[in-house]
């Protein structure tokens, strides 16, 4: 069969053990044509060392301000299958678990209304679904939908939430990420999507301080499984872990703390020091657990470099007891959110992240909008310089 | 529910509910995990307070995968996982398995059809990237092209444990950083060199200038009049070739064929085991753009694995091996030049220079 286009420098890609993308998009251009001329298109990109696709236009689902997002080749009369080869986002599965069923279904649809290709997942979380024209968007829309499924965020707006595989299949879970991941999703599908906010915001949900959907580094509203009481030691445990490793050397020296230690042969550790840091439970997962009473941490303002640098997520609730919460609906973090959102809206300009936000007003003045306490565990240490602007309450 | 979306037209239907897909051993003990362990980099098994056990086989995936690809892991789901399966953060495949007979053949049959099993431990996890020429107008580089041969290069770590530590390595074509690559232990990112150029007749049609102005980090856009009409013009002495404007501003294309490419950096993380999160720092400012294998990069990244494995205690991450061995040494081993780019001239750089007279000489 002849091929449409040569691809030379995309062939160099074929080869090698780790699976080829290239690859993957003819097998995609094998069932939708119009694929070709992607394969054309980065070709060319791959000899003039620049990007061939023009900057955004407008693409979208009647009903819907968000996702999808619009992508127009810069050379539509040489690639004209990719004249227009827009994306639509799809709030995944919480966890990302699914069936054989839907995903064939899912593969029918991108092969008959799009370029054959998908994303597993975007980097927000998103199924994506690549090369539709916006005729062809309302199919999508309605296939996708008769699946029981929905579009996800994009632009200014929450973007879609997501969460580890948590309770589902891992022991270090301190709550259920996913059932909160998709009840704070379905409570704001509204904001979700038809932007009205200043920018991007999102909630990630990890079950531990392992942090797997790497949530403090990059969701404005982070929120990271810990516990309050004592770790659960099994003595035994300890003991085998002992016969096979150093567990002076690679445990305890390690804890950030110094909060652990032998006495004779138990392990005994001063709980109270100890800050959830998940090593020594990761390193001796038969012997050591969570405590009973769990929650999580609430870390906010994490963001990419654009526009004034990165940021990581900072504390802002050491515990929140979403266990008790979830039993009202989440009704606290729910008035928690729409303090902050309002607070935001109010004072925040456009492009601008909350993280920022908090950077430019200062904690202290966020902390009384949105209605906290300024507590310790928030700072690394507390201020250093003497320039203090005292207020007039402070008599 | 079908029926009535395709009568009505339905919007905002929302998440599907997930627990459709868990297959019966998880909705059975959801919550109820004991332990779990590491067979081999490509398979661990969880078991229950109740004794069930799950298998667990991942696979690596490009992101960017075709339907015919998805139809080969729905065929193997259903053949030995009851059709069940899931996705990781970092774009893996997971075949969730409740009989032990079945991992084996499980995991034959994905090599016999050449899929990559493995990336659990302590491994080179598979590469978190973005879009890249592929699909996306502000990039600097390519990204699945990287990936793909940074990992050819590294397939030993991905399905072999023979680190100190877990290595993730991320990617990002433009700052935009869409995978929020900058918490990795080593992160490639494409860097733009030369300031936007102003095509004056788009702005006007295209771009609202005070939002423009007001998208730079570095206040290098200043409004102008041209011909007595509304425009912007570039500090170039300022402008750090970001990009921000281009994203509000069709009108202000950054790309460069010449100009653009790619840096490293390294020492990110973002678990809290042992210590806190941190970001990646600058290894390298630049490598030119050299498709179709990028050369350069894949180099640079092998040198700083190499000297890793070589150095690093194990249980280690790449960052705090550095910390432990310090930045002046981390220089010297690379061979990487340490320049003027290195030291941190935006905001709050100041607080990273060293304030004090330790130095390991
Ligand atoms: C006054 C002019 C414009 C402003 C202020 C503006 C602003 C923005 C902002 C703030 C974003 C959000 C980026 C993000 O998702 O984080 C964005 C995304 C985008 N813009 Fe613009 N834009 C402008 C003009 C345009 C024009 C004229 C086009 C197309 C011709 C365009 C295409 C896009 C696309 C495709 C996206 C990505 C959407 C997404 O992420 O869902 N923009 N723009
Ligand atoms: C026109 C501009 C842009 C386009 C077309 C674009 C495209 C994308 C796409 C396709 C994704 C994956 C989405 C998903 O998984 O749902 C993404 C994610 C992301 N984008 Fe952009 N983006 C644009 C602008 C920006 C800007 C301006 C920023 C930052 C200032 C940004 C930061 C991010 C981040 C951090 C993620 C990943 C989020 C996460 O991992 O949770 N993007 N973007
Ligand atoms: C030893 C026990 C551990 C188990 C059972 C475990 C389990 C998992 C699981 C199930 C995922 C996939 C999550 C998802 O996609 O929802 C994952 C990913 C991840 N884990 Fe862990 N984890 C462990 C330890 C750690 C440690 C010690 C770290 C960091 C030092 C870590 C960092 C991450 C990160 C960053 C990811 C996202 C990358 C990926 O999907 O491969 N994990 N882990
Ligand atoms: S974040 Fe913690 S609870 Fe969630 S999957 Fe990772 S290790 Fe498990
Ligand atoms: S969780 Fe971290 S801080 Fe707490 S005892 Fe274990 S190693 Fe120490
Ligand atoms: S990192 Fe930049 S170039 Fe790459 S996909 Fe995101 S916005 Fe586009
Ligand atoms: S590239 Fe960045 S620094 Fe330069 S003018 Fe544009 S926004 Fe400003």
């Amino acid at each position: 069969m002849g091929k449409k286009h040569q691809t030379p420098l995309l062939d160099e890609l074929k080869k090698g053990k780790w699976i080829s993308f290239v690859k993957e998009i003819e097998r995609a251009a094998e069932k939708s044509e119009r694929t070709e001329d992607l394969l054309g298109q980065v070709e060319e990109s791959y000899r003039d060392k620049v990007n061939h696709w023009k900057h955004g236009g407008m693409a979208g689902v009647k009903g819907y301000g968000a996702g999808m997002v619009g992508r127009f080749s810069e050379y539509p009369d040489k690639y004209p299958g990719i004249k227009e080869c827009h994306s639509m986002r799809i709030i995944p599965s919480a966890g990302f678990f699914y069936n054989s069923d839907f995903l064939r279904k899912l593969a029918d649809i991108s092969e008959k209304h799009a370029g054959g290709l998908l994303n597993f997942h975007g980097a927000t979380g998103n199924i994506q679904i690549l090369g539709m024209s916006q005729a062809e968007a309302e199919d999508v829309f309605q296939a996708v939908a008769e699946l029981g499924f929905d579009l996800g965020g994009s632009g200014s707006d929450l973007r879609t939430p997501s969460c580890c595989a948590g309770q589902a299949r891992c022991e270090f879970a301190n709550y259920d990420t996913m059932k909160i991941c998709r009840h704070l999703t379905e409570e704001y599908l509204d904001e979700l999507h038809r932007p009205a906010f200043n920018y991007k915001f999102k909630f990630k949900f990890s079950g531990c301080s392992n942090d797997c959907v790497a949530s403090a580094a990059r969701s404005d509203l982070a929120f990271i499984g810990t516990w309050k009481d004592k770790i659960k030691i099994n003595q035994e445990e300890v003991k085998n872990y002992k016969k096979k490793f150093d567990v002076q050397k690679y445990v305890l020296d390690k804890c950030p703390t110094k909060c652990m230690w032998f006495e004779g042969e138990n392990l005994a550790i001063d709980d109270e020091n100890c800050v959830k840091c998940m090593h020594c439970i990761n390193e001796l997962p038969k012997a050591l657990k969570a405590g009973d009473e769990r929650g999580c941490s609430i870390l906010i303002g994490a963001k990419a470099p654009l526009v004034t640098g990165p940021r990581m997520g900072m504390m802002l609730v050491p515990f929140y007891d979403v266990n008790e919460d979830a039993k009202n609906d989440y009704e606290w973090i729910k008035s928690l959110i729409s303090n902050m959102w309002e607070f935001w809206d109010e004072y925040g300009v456009s492009r601008e992240r909350i993280g920022e936000l908090i950077g430019r007003v200062g904690l202290n003045t966020f902390l009384e909008g949105i209605g906290l306490e300024p507590i310790p565990e928030m700072v690394e240490h507390p201020r250093s310089n003497p320039f203090i602007k005292f207020t007039e309450d402070e008599d | 529910m079908a029926e009535e979306v395709k009568k009505k037209r339905l919007t905002d239907i929302g998440p599907h509910d997930y627990n459709e897909y868990l297959s019966p051993v998880i909705k059975k003990n959801y919550g109820k995990w004991a332990y779990h362990e590491i067979i081999d980099p490509g398979t661990m098994v969880h078991v229950a307070e109740s004794g069930d056990k799950l298998y667990t086989v991942r696979m690596g995936s490009p992101r960017l995968v075709s339907g015919s690809f998805v139809r080969d892991i729905c065929d193997i789901a259903d053949k030995y996982c009851g059709g069940h399966l899931r996705f990781t953060t970092r774009n893996n495949v997971e075949f969730l398995i409740e009989d032990e007979k079945n991992v084996e053949p499980l995991k034959k049959d994905l090599e016999k059809m050449g899929y990559n099993v493995g990336g659990i431990g302590n491994i080179v996890a598979n590469i978190v990237h973005t879009q890249g020429w592929v699909h996306c107008h502000t990039s600097a580089s390519d990204a699945s092209g990287v990936v793909k041969s940074v990992m050819d290069e590294l397939y030993e770590y991905f399905v072999e444990e023979k680190l100190p530590s877990k290595v993730r390595i991320a990617f990002a074509c433009c700052l935009n950083m869409c995978g929020s690559v900058s918490s990795s232990d080593i992160a490639i990112v494409g860097t733009h060199r030369k300031p936007p150029r102003i095509d004056l007749e788009r702005l006007r049609n295209l771009c609202e200038i005070p939002s423009t102005i007001a998208a730079c980090p570095t206040n290098s856009i200043r409004p102008d009049t041209v011909d007595g009409k509304p425009a912007v013009k570039v500090n170039e002495e300022t402008c750090v070739f970001c990009g921000s404007c281009y994203t509000v501003c069709p009108a202000m294309p950054i790309a460069n064929a010449e100009n653009d490419g790619l840096s490293i950096w390294v020492g990110g993380k973002v678990s809290n085991a042992r210590t806190k999160p941190t970001f990646s720092k600058l290894a390298i400012p630049f490598i030119p753009n050299d498709p179709p294998r990028w050369p350069g990069v894949v180099n640079a990244v092998k040198t700083i694995l190499n000297e890793y494995k070589k150095g690093a205690e194990p249980g280690e991450r790449v960052g705090e091996w550095i910390d432990r061995i310090g930045w002046p040494r981390f220089f010297k081993i690379t061979g990487f030049p340490f320049t003027k780019y290195h030291i941190d001239d935006f905001r709050l750089g100041e607080t990273t220079m060293n304030y004090s007279s330790h130095a390991r000489l």
